[in-house]
């Protein structure tokens, strides 16, 4: 057991930074998601196809080929940036396709009779979504949301396949140095279902704050 | 949803589905103007985009036609056509093998027997919340140390078939739960024992109804045979990786191989679409309700 004892500042780092990973990504897939679910529901033909492009590329190639293609491939065209907030870049722009589609399936289930109001009041299109539907779009799915933060922390493990030491990476490496693979897998292991365990209360509580009974 | 008439005028005059008649109507002179501002702003903004990155792309050379020649050769595409396939083996199968996992985990979550059920329950939670990669690594550094080292097939297979069985278990699961009771209750009425019940009633049934999330749900795990990567297990990816390594042509090689993947999930993701499409016009409805967004 102290195998974990000994190197808990490692592996504090790999969960601090698998954290970072997950909220950065998290906050960048939610404006990303919420531009492009706008997009694909305005009246701007161009907008939309452009938004299908979107969610239908980034979700229908692998998170690891985006990864490797940006880690290694950017530099390769002059486009320098770290390491961490590549990282960060690609998983938020891939999970911002999943959020986008969560988010049109909110948008879709808020009454006609609110969009309408809102037009009858004289609202824009932009004023009538930030104002009136997406309000409401994004309370009902908060749940899948939830889920979509817990595929995110899931899909930052990929990050240590391009060399950003998180928890998965940091226990590789903890291993590789002691060899006493069962103990440290399942303590990085039980920090990913610590963490879950988080996101799932978090996602229970908005929930239920959150729920509107229609 | 409202049926009223002025919505249903409005969907039938713009000839739009779902979406759009939500958030605008039929546009007049001023709105038609504004529409074509915003066209002509993104089609800028796209083109804007599009001239940046083939800049970037010429500044370092990446355009020189012979960069790209390459892959306009058969041996090229040979070579990747060879990974694609081993992409397809260690996909078809990891989905065998997690589909049969998963509908043991689904029927054990619902079987009478706590001792059944609490396992089972106990699996699908544990395995849905820890990375993929983590059970890869478990399967490349742990197991060898106890003395089970598998053939490198089997190294991105069984790691995938593990937790991609936590995912199918809980489509089957809500497949099953969206079987009306009665059909168990007939088939027992009939003599049948639980387990042929299950087998010969409500599983067909179950399984027809969760078909476009399964169908989801395995262009997800072809997805996940990129960590082959990691493996070395010459898979689509990693063939990538390695006639990269031989022929310096990173980026082009990797976009050849995002744009592979894309054409085949893209196709999936179509027919998993279509498929829902054929549902949704059938009598059972209550297993969309049920089952989870794959």
């Amino acid at each position: 057991m102290n195998v974990i004892t000994d190197h808990l500042g490692e592996f504090g780092d790999g969960l601090l930074l698998t954290v970072e990973l997950t909220l950065l990504s998290l906050a960048g897939a939610l404006a990303a998601g919420i531009a492009v679910a706008a997009a694909r529901v305005s009246p701007v033909r161009v907008l939309r196809a452009a938004g299908m492009a979107y969610v239908e590329t980034l979700q229908n190639v692998p998170l690891l080929v985006w990864l490797v293609l940006a880690v290694f491939g950017l530099p390769e065209i002059g486009v320098m940036a770290g390491l961490f907030t590549t990282a960060t870049v690609v998983i938020a722009l891939y999970q911002g396709a999943y959020t986008a589609e969560a988010i049109r399936s909110g948008i879709n289930a808020v009454p006609a009779g609110q969009g309408e109001a809102a037009r009858a009041l004289g609202l824009t299109f932009v004023q009538s979504l930030r104002l009136v539907v997406l309000p409401q779009a994004l309370r009902t799915v908060v749940q899948p949301l939830g889920n979509i933060a817990i595929m995110t922390l899931m899909n930052t493990a990929l990050a240590a396949a391009v060399g950003v030491v998180e928890l998965t990476a940091a226990a590789n490496r903890v291993n590789l140095a002691e060899a006493q693979p069962i103990w440290i897998f399942v303590t990085a292991g039980l920090g990913y279902m610590a963490l879950s365990a988080v996101v799932g209360l978090v996602t229970g509580t908005l929930e239920r704050k959150l729920a509107i009974l229609r | 949803m409202s049926t009223r008439g002025s919505t249903r005028r409005t969907t039938r005059r713009t000839g739009r589905r779902g979406t759009a008649r939500l958030l605008f109507d039929e546009p007049g002179p001023r709105g038609r103007r504004r529409i074509r501002i915003a066209t002509a702003l993104t089609v800028l903004a796209g083109l804007a985009l599009a001239a940046l990155a083939l800049r970037q792309f010429a500044a370092n050379g990446q355009l020189d036609a012979d960069r790209w020649r390459p892959y306009g050769t058969w041996p090229m595409w040979r070579y990747l056509l060879e990974g694609l396939r081993s992409t397809a083996e260690a996909a078809a199968v990891s989905i065998a093998l997690a589909m049969a996992a998963g509908v043991a985990l689904a029927l054990g979550r619902l079987s009478p027997s706590r001792w059944i059920r609490l396992p089972s329950a106990a699996y699908v939670e544990v395995v849905r919340t820890i990375p993929a990669l983590l059970l890869v690594y478990v399967v490349l550094f742990a197991l060898p140390r106890y003395g089970l080292d598998l053939p490198l097939f089997w190294k991105l297979a069984v790691p995938l078939s593990v937790s991609n069985a936590a995912a199918f278990a809980e489509i089957f699961r809500a497949g099953i739960r969206s079987v009306e009771r009665g059909q168990l209750e007939a088939g027992l009425a009939l003599g049948l024992t639980r387990g042929r019940a299950m087998q010969l009633i409500v599983l067909p049934q179950a399984a027809r109804r969760v078909l476009p999330s399964l169908v989801g749900q395995s262009a997800g795990l072809l997805k996940d045979t990129s960590l082959g990567y990691v493996v070395s297990y010459a898979e689509l990816l990693y063939s990538g990786k390695v006639l990269a390594n031989y022929n310096h042509l990173l980026i082009q090689t990797y976009l050849v191989i995002a744009l592979i993947y894309l054409v085949i999930n893209a196709s999936l993701s179509k027919l998993a679409r279509t498929l829902e499409a054929r549902q949704r016009t059938r009598p059972s409805r209550a297993v969309r309700e049920a089952a989870p967004a794959a």
